[in-house]
């Protein structure tokens, strides 16, 4: 069942060679390593999506429906009607090939379809031929092609090679943005009931049980407890966060990666450290566990089903406004959808920091803000006392994750963090970082295990930053802002560049935070020694 | 599928082909058959309106699909905190920097500028990546080139001619070599064109990527500029007919004088097959910029609702179904509920 994936010596050499044939008549070849398992029959019924079934991507036969052209051609008629985004980028492209070499996954794969411009013609090939009338009549010469179960292997394919980060739109010079054309056609592939088994799961599970992992209420809550267990051996502090209370003032959502798995939970002790210290008036929920959002990466509709129980949930505990935690896509939902999906939400008020008196007037409507805001506020106010030589055994750099970057542009609130929580850190090459960052390779619902070798490739370019700073600086630990990044990058890192760490933002700051009352730190928040000194108090 | 050897190449011979039919067709129609009155008039209204309505009907229909989110491509710091520096043109929060981001796109081409070559790994050396601005440069010669020849012929349609064109055609004219004056933007506009039509032809991605659809238009400026330079460097040109036809075109009493050459109709028949073809081709996505929503929208949308037309409800789990579901383990747990004590009679 599993194969075997090349040595990092094998697949770092890359064959940008051109496959002799064009790229209309060189079909998808549909490769253990690259794809992911299909979605499950249960869990597309668990949401109602259509033609649930077994189905193996290996097998002939799909078990499409028998009319699923026809399914297809109206679902893209009726979405460039209604997404001036879609029919714009079918219409516009000149093929002038700026984004081609900017895609991670083309970088780390040398497969001419994984450079946007042609990810994109896969999809207006066939609007072309049937939504235009140089394609009718000209068919191929044009760029026109006939929709064929061929095409739809090759979507299914391609579309599941995209991490919908949108390096690719910010040097397009007329922002083209692939993450639309994948979105919408993953939302074409799911009409047929194609979605990979790793979101398709997260979501049915999401949308009964609260989170992407299926942790019921009481295994939540215990496994809050448990953190807050270890937390009190690090630093000799009780803390007893509340779930589901009413009448608290901030309700906090953030990523269920934060909750479950190493690296994680370090950075959800972060936060449960933080909102201690300040005597913070917040509550966790069960119910609207999951600020991440799998429904993204199966169509517009699924994504509104599982944001909405966030609104949803404020209201029921009366808060006045919501805090988020350190996530790539539940922001670029946050910031980009949240509000125009399921808002406006008038029974919420405009944050305002309970420490400083701070309005975050830039979230006036959703409101709802992001945690490296709000504790950027703080340091900037100075009401925090950080010990950042509790860090000094981590020389730091970060990897922006996509959505943030570039769906949101939250740029400086993080290294202000870091750089005030560590005393070494250090930029990778800027064509890396800030808005030109690399994916980890494995966003987008796209970190399963079964499709290892395409994460390691689409990874390649990220590691490449990273190798190149842990030869100069010595660097040991990639902080970053991303659920999935803090589950996918061990892994790259392991493979690519050993020895270097993922933490989050927040974890390299629980570390540096003095909380009133501590004993003597002598341990980090992993429970591993801390560098010389720890008497600082 | 047949494998097709000759397939990256039929691509540019269909459109040179095409392009040479055009000139044909022109040549033939006025030398052959004195077809000057169809070629002088009668097509230069046709592609006319042609290129309205075609662009018209593209702009409604552009227009009429909504922005469902707003979607901006952010490339800089956005504007929270007050005493961090907000990128103000490449993450707009208002519209006037919106304004700024769309006028920085469309006179500096701001995002080709960022271009990037990509340098692979090569034994130790890293991935790294060169500056690569040179697509921009001779995208925006190219454009600037084209911008200023346009504006200069408008001395053909205008009596007396404005200052502002009789300024840029004695500023483009400044090389004053030889005579007639040489006109730079047109020493441009053809060099632009032939190093974007080499790259398609010479950069194996490019060439990959490439369709009809781009070197058609690519042949056709390159005749454009070259039937023009013709006429004005070497066969020379009664310019007072030409402007007597074009002035006659614009106020609607069209006549076609004596004496002008065959060479003048084929360029003219060209422009007016660009004009024609503009409005349904890759060439709209001169107004299509304006259009894009990862261009034209602020990035406000947490301090601004920003609706949806056709938001569609869905039905989501609601907290009472859950609790229904979880209620003794959430008992167990001591987690609130909304309806205590628990009714027993409710397991599932």
């Amino acid at each position: 069942m599993t194969v075997k994936l090349p040595t990092p010596e094998e697949l770092s050499t890359i064959d940008y060679q051109l496959p002799e044939t064009r790229w209309m008549e060189t079909p998808a070849v549909l490769r253990e390593g690259i794809f992911c398992h299909a979605g499950r029959e249960k869990d597309l019924a668990a949401v109602h999506m259509p033609n649930p079934r077994e189905w193996r991507v290996e097998d002939e036969d799909w078990k499409l429906p028998e009319n699923w052209k026809q399914i297809i051609l109206e679902g893209l008629r009726d979405r460039v009607d209604r997404f001036r985004s879609l029919q714009l980028f079918m219409d516009i492209c000149v093929r002038c090939g700026a984004c081609a070499d900017k895609c991670h996954f083309f970088i780390g794969s040398g497969d001419p379809k994984n450079m946007p411009v042609l990810r994109a013609e896969l999809l207006r090939s066939v609007y072309r031929k049937n939504f235009t009338m140089a394609g009718k009549l000209m068919g191929k010469m044009v760029g026109a092609r006939d929709l064929t179960e061929q095409v739809l292997r090759e979507w299914w394919s391609y579309f599941f090679q995209c991490t919908e980060c949108r390096r690719c739109s910010l040097f397009c010079p007329y922002g083209i943005d692939t993450a639309e054309i994948t979105i919408l056609g993953r939302e074409l592939l799911n009409l047929l009931g194609l979605n990979i088994d790793w979101i398709a799961a997260a979501v049915a599970k999401c949308h009964r049980v609260g989170n992407h992992i299926g942790m019921e209420p009481q295994s939540f809550k215990e496994s809050i407890d448990f953190l807050c267990d270890d937390l009190e051996e690090i630093t000799g502090i009780k803390i007893e966060p509340s779930f589901n209370r009413k009448g608290a003032e901030i309700l906090f959502v953030t990523s269920s990666g934060d909750f479950y798995a190493d690296p994680g939970i370090f950075t959800c002790m972060g936060y449960l450290m933080l909102f201690h210290e300040l005597d913070l008036d917040y509550t966790w929920s069960t119910y609207a566990a999951e600020g991440g959002n799998f429904g993204f990466f199966t169509g517009h509709d699924v994504a509104k089903l599982l944001n909405a129980k966030i609104y949803a949930e404020a209201e029921r505990l009366g808060v006045k406004y919501i805090i988020g935690g350190e996530c790539g896509h539940m922001w670029r939902v946050f910031h980009q959808y949240m509000g125009t999906m399921n808002g406006p939400p008038d029974f919420l008020e405009t944050p305002v920091s309970p420490v400083t008196g701070t309005r975050f007037e830039h979230a006036a409507s959703t409101r709802a803000i992001h945690i490296c805001e709000f504790t950027a506020d703080l340091i900037q106010h100075g009401k925090l006392t950080l010990d950042a030589t509790r860090n000094d055994h981590r020389r730091v750099t970060f990897h922006d994750s996509c959505n943030v970057a570039r769906g949101m542009g939250m740029l400086e609130e993080p290294r202000y963090l870091l750089h005030h929580a560590c005393n070494h850190f250090f930029e990778m090459p800027e064509e890396t970082i800030r808005e030109q960052t690399f994916c980890c390779g494995s966003g987008a619902g796209l970190h399963a295990g079964e499709d290892m070798e395409l994460r390691m490739r689409g990874g390649f370019a990220r590691a490449s930053a990273v190798k190149h700073v842990q030869k100069k600086h010595d660097v040991n630990t990639l902080a970053c802002i991303c659920a999935i990044d803090r589950v996918a990058l061990p892994t790259l890192m392991d493979y690519w560049v050993p020895e270097v760490a993922v933490t989050g933002v927040h974890e390299l700051l629980g570390n540096a935070l003095v909380m009133k009352g501590e004993i003597p730190r002598t341990l980090d928040l992993r429970g591993e020694e801390l560098p010389n000194e720890t008497d600082n108090e | 599928m047949v494998f097709n050897p000759v397939g990256e190449i039929v691509g540019p011979i269909y459109a040179l082909t095409a392009v040479i039919l055009l000139i044909l067709i022109s040549w033939a129609g006025v030398r052959g058959l004195g077809l000057t009155g169809f070629f002088g008039i009668v097509v230069p209204y046709l592609a006319a309106i042609l290129f309205f309505t075609g662009f018209l009907h593209r702009l409604i229909k552009w227009s009429k699909a909504p922005n469902p989110f707003r979607i901006p491509t952010t490339g800089g710091q956005q504007k929270s905190l007050g005493w961090i520096k907000h990128s103000t043109t490449d993450n707009p929060y208002t519209t006037f920097q919106v304004i700024l981001r769309l006028a920085s796109e469309v006179f500096l081409f701001r995002s080709l500028f960022r271009n990037l070559s990509l340098r692979p790994q090569t034994g130790t050396q890293p991935v790294s990546y060169a500056s690569a601005k040179w697509l921009w440069l001779f995208a925006i010669a190219f454009h600037y080139a084209l911008f200023t020849t346009l504006f200069r012929h408008l001395h053909f349609f205008t009596n007396p001619v404005p200052a502002p064109v009789r300024l840029v055609q004695n500023l483009d004219g400044w090389l004053e070599i030889g005579l007639p004056q040489v006109m730079v933007s047109g020493l441009i506009l053809l060099g632009a064109v032939m190093v974007l039509f080499a790259r398609r032809i010479f950069l194996p991605k490019l060439r990959y990527i490439s369709l009809l659809n781009d070197y058609f238009p690519l042949f056709l400026l390159m005749a454009i500029a070259t039937t023009g330079a013709l006429m004005r460097y070497v066969a020379g040109i009664d310019t007072t007919s030409v402007k007597e036809l074009a002035m006659g075109l614009i106020t609607f009493h069209p006549a076609v004088p004596d004496g002008i050459g065959v060479l003048f109709f084929i360029h003219f028949f060209l422009v007016c097959s660009l004009a024609a073809y503009f409005p349904f081709s890759k060439l709209m996505h001169a107004p299509g910029l304006f259009f894009s929503p990862t261009r034209n929208l602020a990035s406000n949308n947490r301090a601004f609702f920003h609706p949806n037309p056709w938001n569609r409800p869905v039905a989501f789990h609601k907290y009472a179904d859950y609790e229904n579901h979880f209620r003794e383990k959430m008992v167990e747990a001591g987690i609130p509920l909304d309806q205590d004590p628990p009714s027993p009679g409710s397991k599932e």
